[in-house]
């Protein structure tokens, strides 16, 4: 290695540190355990090598390396395939095909397949689909599974309360589909390539690019061929830039370029911090005694305690095998840094009420994903110069329901519809290079998106109170099925997630159970089946502002948290080779994108970047 | 006549191998449904030597080929995107597809070198999901061309190619006339990675659909699948202390 320039970095991270904390940092404590940290020991082992902590023109390895890129224009481009960015694709080109006018739309995924990164329940409302395809049925889509039962219960340890899924309960799904997201995503990608929308699946946007009067330009890809050190490897290639008049950004809940543009362009200064849940899910094959096509089980409570919000799923679907998806989403405003999400999924799976239907069957799938549950408090300024934001990246999943499927879309398409003709005007009005599209938050605004979010505004935060859980659901029975949303305050959250964890030592561990290997399992075995790879020689992409920080602060004020909320195993606590004490070790590896540690890390030290395009999970139809 | 560049044209057949699979219920295959396919390692190396010979302009067109469903046409893109010329795409779907081996798939190939006049045929040494490490040979015999498998290095000397072998005793090399078939092996060379730039301009280059019937080949399978299962679930290891317990736990299984 090159002692020189770590030595330096180094002293550039202590003046860092000195120059930034007073303003970044809130707690007086850090200051001064990162001071002396920095500045005293040199024996915190390098974790974080990748450029964007250590960029390369400081870096002599990379001297006389080719930093050029090719550059290609493009009407729009959208960045993410998932439901959001693929509506929007797809609107586009129906609306092009309708003026009979050319437009160019290019679409970059970071999975290496369509689909391949798409996580969740699914319980499809198909108000959306229905609008961008009324012909979906003809066209394939796979929507095969209506549902037919509704049962939603109140967990204890050992019993169930039955709640009564009365009409107009948010949580009622008469007229919704089972679906498996990932075929559903696949097919749209199908219909996209079918109106001429230029798809790029293992392509990620690594980077925005900006005009010189600061509206956006365009993403550029990632560079591949960089050593795991961060040095340049013989097969080392810059990314593409695509140029655009318009970049939507549909990156799914907690978009990394989504985090660097809400500070370029402060989109979220008029809204109260967005705040998360992670969802665990995974899918078996069952007995086919058990089957019950069409049935969709919720619950809440046990094994969480009152104030800890989340609940289970449990879908039967309907497409040829005796297949059900199930899955646990636990809030991550949680405060016992003990908890372990993935844990307890696991030990959710031996209710009474659940582990029948899971004997004797064979689990084939795993993985996780955060997921917005913020609402309208939490939405940030959706349009700026150049851009707007669509789907999950700025967060329109109605918690209540727990769907986001069906407003994401519609955003895409309402974004489409806004930017279209300006797109196509003949002559571009626009004060900026990249165009500024205020028309598309405006349309949003007087859309059902914006009448169903709004109605279920103050469900969530009702949970904030002496009762948790049952406070909660009182209210909600009272301000909602009775009164549908129409009282005139409106609650908000509690901050930022990241802040919510009690010191280790003000907290009791949990004493989980062991996975039997039947119905409960291990981590790593789970992971396996995430099929998640990445490229091994490749910085990780999990990267830390500051390399001491996990230890000094994570592990010391929290025993070390990401060890457990992490749903991959990404960040293990090991000892030192030599002597005393810990380091963190990060299996970059291993990571399925689930951005928790980015949302959770109680220091945001944790800087999720995306990595090589095409690695990362490979759900199939998940 | 011969000019200096006596090869002119190179024929790769990149396949694509199926990632993350699970066994059918009943036992009678894999799932492949949605699965990811990619192209098989081995055979990103031997498209990139095939790319790197062109670029030393030994070789004049290098054809990419592969054999499948829709799917395979993704993995002739990738070829096409790391520097091959056309591509050519053998549909074979469905029944056929599932009982596409080697000697099939050697048949066919045998045909298109023919069909298309080429000089040098390479493939990867085995596919990573059937690891059956026989197309390259087979292809040889039925051409009746010399064959270099397991290429670590390849070099391109007149009419000749000299192959250097990885064989289990270590390095071998040989000295084949062309036309030949190579199969590349792990250390050949580092594959270049398709950049988008290039897919881009990879959508430009031509692919032919070609069918096997059309091609004299029939496709019936000599072989019959009994049985696919998994491999055994692995049993969790037993630590022990001293060197006592270890004899007693291995009298206990029956091992000694």
């Amino acid at each position: 290695m090159f002692p020189a320039s770590r030595y330096s970095c180094q002293a550039h991270r202590c003046i860092r540190a000195l120059k930034t904390v007073p303003t970044e940092h809130t707690a007086p404590q850090l200051y001064t355990t990162l001071h002396r940290r920095t500045c005293s020991s040199l024996s915190t082992p390098r974790i974080t090598t990748h450029y964007t902590i250590h960029p390369r023109d400081k870096d002599p390895r990379w001297e006389g390396v080719e930093m050029e890129r090719f550059a290609d224009e493009a009407d729009v481009v959208i960045v993410g395939g998932g439901p959001a960015g693929l509506s929007a694709a797809i609107r586009l080109k129906q609306l092009a095909n309708e003026h009979e006018k050319e437009l160019r739309v290019c679409l970059v995924e970071k999975a290496s397949q369509i689909g391949a990164h798409t996580l969740s329940g699914a319980c499809l409302e198909p108000s959306a689909i229905n609008e961008l395809f009324p012909d979906w049925k003809e066209r394939g889509a796979p929507l095969h599974t209506p549902v037919t039962e509704d049962v939603f219960s109140i967990l204890t340890e050992k019993h169930r309360i039955p709640v009564p899924m009365l009409p107009g309960l948010p949580m009622q799904n008469h007229g919704n589909y089972i679906v498996r997201l990932g075929n559903f995503v696949r097919w749209l990608g199908e219909q996209a390539e079918e109106l001429g929308v230029e798809l790029y699946p293992g392509y990620a946007a690594a980077e925005v690019l900006f005009h010189e009067d600061g509206s956006v330009k365009g993403i550029a890809t990632n560079d591949v061929g960089i050593a795991k050190d961060g040095s340049p490897k013989d097969v080392f290639e810059r990314g593409m830039e695509l140029h655009a008049k318009v970049t939507m950004f549909g990156e799914g809940c907690h978009g990394h370029l989504a985090k660097q543009l809400y500070k370029k362009f402060n989109l979220r200064e008029n809204c109260e911090p967005q705040t998360y849940a992670i969802g665990l899910k995974e899918v078996w094959m069952i007995d086919e005694k058990k089957w019950r096509p069409g049935r969709v089980e919720h619950s809440v409570g046990w094994p969480l305690n009152r104030h800890t919000y989340g609940g289970s799923f449990l879908y039967h679907l309907n497409e040829g095998e005796p297949l059900v998806a199930l899955g646990f989403v636990v809030g991550l405003d949680y405060s016992n840094p003990y908890l372990s999400p993935f844990r307890e999924f696991q030990r959710w799976k031996h209710h009474p009420f659940v582990a029948p239907t899971l004997e004797g069957g064979n689990r084939i799938a795993y993985g996780a994903r955060a997921l917005n549950e913020g609402g309208i408090q939490s939405l940030p300024k959706l349009t700026f110069p150049g851009g707007l934001l669509i789907g999950c990246s700025p967060g329109f999943m109605n918690v209540p329901k727990i769907k986001g499927t069906h407003t994401a879309m519609k955003s895409g398409m309402l974004a489409a519809e806004a930017i279209f003709p300006k797109v196509t005007a003949e002559s571009l009005d626009s004060e900026t290079a990249g165009l500024h599209v205020p028309e598309y938050a405006e349309a949003l605004k007087n859309s059902w998106v914006w009448k169903e979010l709004y109605a279920v505004r103050n469900i969530r935060p009702s949970f904030h109170n002496y009762f948790g859980l049952y406070g909660g659901m009182v209210y909600t029975g009272i301000f909602y099925w009775i009164l549908r949303g129409k009282e005139p305050w409106t609650l908000k959250h509690c901050g930022l997630d990241a802040n919510q964890l009690k010191p280790a030592k003000d907290c009791t561990p949990i004493d989980y159970p062991k996975p039997d290997g039947k119905i409960s399992f291990d981590l790593l075995s789970s992971v396996a089946l995430s099929g998640t790879n990445h490229e091994g020689d490749q910085p990780a992409h999990l990267t830390l502002k500051d390399d001491s920080v996990p230890v000094a602060r994570n592990l010391a004020i929290y025993d070390g948290p990401e060890q457990r909320f992490c749903p991959a195993g990404v960040y293990e606590y090991v000892p030192l080779e030599t002597g005393d004490g810990m380091r963190l070790q990060i299996n970059a590896q291993n990571c399925v994108h689930c951005k928790t540690c980015d949302i959770k890390d109680p220091s945001q030290n944790i800087n999720w970047v995306v990595p090589e395009g095409g690695g990362g999970p490979a759900y199939n139809g998940m | 006549m011969h000019s200096n560049r006596y090869c002119n044209r190179i024929i790769v057949l990149p396949f694509s191998v199926l990632l993350e699979i699970r066994v059918k219920p009943d036992n009678s295959g894999v799932v492949t449904d949605g699965v990811k396919h990619s192209m098989n390692p081995f055979c990103e190396i031997a498209v990139e030597e095939a790319v790197k010979l062109k670029e030393k302009k030994l070789i004049k067109e290098v054809v990419a080929v592969s054999c499948g469903p829709q799917q395979s046409q993704e993995t002739i893109r990738t070829a096409l995107a790391m520097g091959a010329d056309r591509g050519i795409h053998v549909e074979v779907a469905g029944k056929d597809y599932e009982t596409l081996g080697p000697l099939q798939v050697s048949k066919i190939m045998a045909a298109l070198a023919k069909k298309e006049d080429a000089q040098l045929i390479i493939l990867g040494k085995q596919a990573i999901d059937d690891d059956c490490n026989q197309t390259g040979q087979m292809t040889a015999a039925l051409l009746d061309w010399p064959q270099g498998t397991f290429a670590s290095e390849v070099s391109l000397d007149g009419d000749k190619v000299k192959v250097v072998r990885e064989i289990d005793g270590g390095l071998e090399t040989i000295k084949i006339s062309t036309p030949a078939v190579l199969t590349a092996d792990l250390r050949l060379n580092t594959p270049r990675y398709a950049t988008l730039p290039n897919i881009m301009k990879a959508k430009k280059k031509k692919i032919a659909n070609v069918k096997p019937a059309d091609l004299g080949v029939d496709l019936t399978s000599r072989l019959e699948v009994l049985k696919v299962e998994e491999p055994p679930q692995r049993q969790a290891g037993v630590k022990v202390e001293t060197v006592e317990d270890l004899v007693g736990k291995l009298k206990e299984t029956g091992r000694i």
